[in-house]
């Protein structure tokens, strides 16, 4: 319940922790993901919501199931998803960034200092 | 928790197929031709307004009242006078199927002849726990108790189908989260299918895999409680089934007019 938001269905908060997870190194593969029957008993919710998310995380190749021994991360699932986020990078997360400072009359040259002062 | 002991024979969660289902009391229509389907094994939620047709579903499902019009299907067969079908629908409401004025324990032995997969060891760890006084009489508990005993009683019947017509009225919100916890766990551990209505949407939205949203004795929204809810969202923010209500159901100045 307090987990998750309101934005967005339950199933994809989980499916976008777990990349999460993934992304972090927090999980790393081959390691084991918490069970349906965890997640819903932990936070109250319907298994079938926690499967759904799992659903579409094996389906995008991130993780593998064993059967009747659970869910695990896919070799290589860290890399895939760093490769795919680089590629959405400039203009998922930068340029959003980049028209808000256009907005506010920031320069360039404001910017690649702050970027160089905070390193 | 819980110390399943063992249940006789395998259990085959339960179905609902409804069609065409109408219902009157005298001249006041509660159901007004109802098609809609539970699919076995799902948690679904019936939510509606006061008066939208919920209870009526129910006892209909439950075969406490025979129907009118239309047809009622439960595992594929009509469930009215078939004992081998309602005796796996256990209905628990506000009232029935305990024994008011007699010792809890007479409900107990009577739901142990009734129900093929009831689970005595567990009735009692669950009366345990919401601090129900095993000893008296339930209409000598408190609002609350008597929900609990209701909801111990529904739970350790295992039965195929499980519907709980509001079972927390009276429950403190620490006796609720027990039941949302009891009720989770032991579908998990004991598969089967549950119809759960309440007006509390805000607890219970979450355990709901499917949902019917009734007004006025009619369907007018039904299907994964996930998509019911995003189909009435905005753009950045999920509709909560209050919010799926709000927007659905007649309101009242309609209502008194029609």
């Amino acid at each position: 319940m307090d987990a998750f938001d309101d934005r967005s269905p339950i199933y994809l908060q989980i499916a976008e922790g777990v990349r999460g997870a993934i992304l972090s190194g927090q999980l790393e593969e081959g390691d084991q993901v918490m069970s349906t029957t965890q997640y819903a008993t932990t936070y109250r919710i319907n298994p079938a919501t926690a499967a759904k998310a799992m659903g579409e995380l094996v389906e995008e190749g991130l993780l593998h199931k064993r059967r009747g021994v659970g869910m695990f991360v896919a070799p290589g699932a860290r890399e895939r998803l760093r490769a795919e986020r680089r590629a959405n990078f400039f203009a998922d997360a930068l340029q959003p960034v980049l028209d808000e400072a256009i907005l506010l009359g920031i320069t360039t040259t404001e910017i690649v200092n702050h970027i160089k002062g905070e390193k | 928790m819980t110390t399943a002991s063992t249940t006789s024979g395998a259990t085959a969660p339960l179905g609902v197929d409804i069609a065409g289902l109408s219902y009157r009391f005298g001249s006041t229509v509660a159901l007004a031709d109802v098609t809609c389907a539970v699919r076995p094994g799902t948690i679904t939620g019936l939510v509606g307004r006061n008066g939208a047709g919920k209870t009526t579903l129910a006892a209909l499902v439950a075969a406490l009242r025979p129907v009118q019009t239309g047809t009622v299907l439960v595992g594929g067969r009509p469930v009215w006078e078939d004992p081998d079908v309602t005796s796996r629908i256990c209905l628990m409401r506000d009232k029935g199927a305990i024994v008011e004025d007699e010792r809890i324990g007479t409900s107990l032995r009577i739901a142990a002849m009734l129900r093929p997969h009831w689970d005595g060891e567990y009735a009692l760890a669950l009366l345990d726990r919401f601090e129900v006084p095993v000893r008296r009489k339930p209409q000598q508990l408190s609002r609350g108790k008597r929900s609990a005993l209701g909801a111990a009683v529904a739970l350790a019947s295992r039965c195929e189908l499980t519907i709980f017509d509001e079972v927390y009225l009276g429950m403190d919100a620490v006796a609720r989260r027990m039941f949302y916890d009891e009720l989770m766990a032991d579908y998990i551990a004991h598969p089967r299918t549950v119809i759960l209505s309440s007006h509390l949407l805000d607890e219970v939205e979450d355990l709901m895999e499917d949902v019917i949203v009734l007004d006025r004795g009619r369907v007018v929204a039904a299907g994964d409680t996930d998509a019911v809810r995003q189909a009435h969202s905005r753009p950045g923010e999920l509709a909560s089934l209050t919010d799926v209500l709000i927007q659905l159901s007649t309101p009242s100045s309609a209502r008194s007019a029609s």
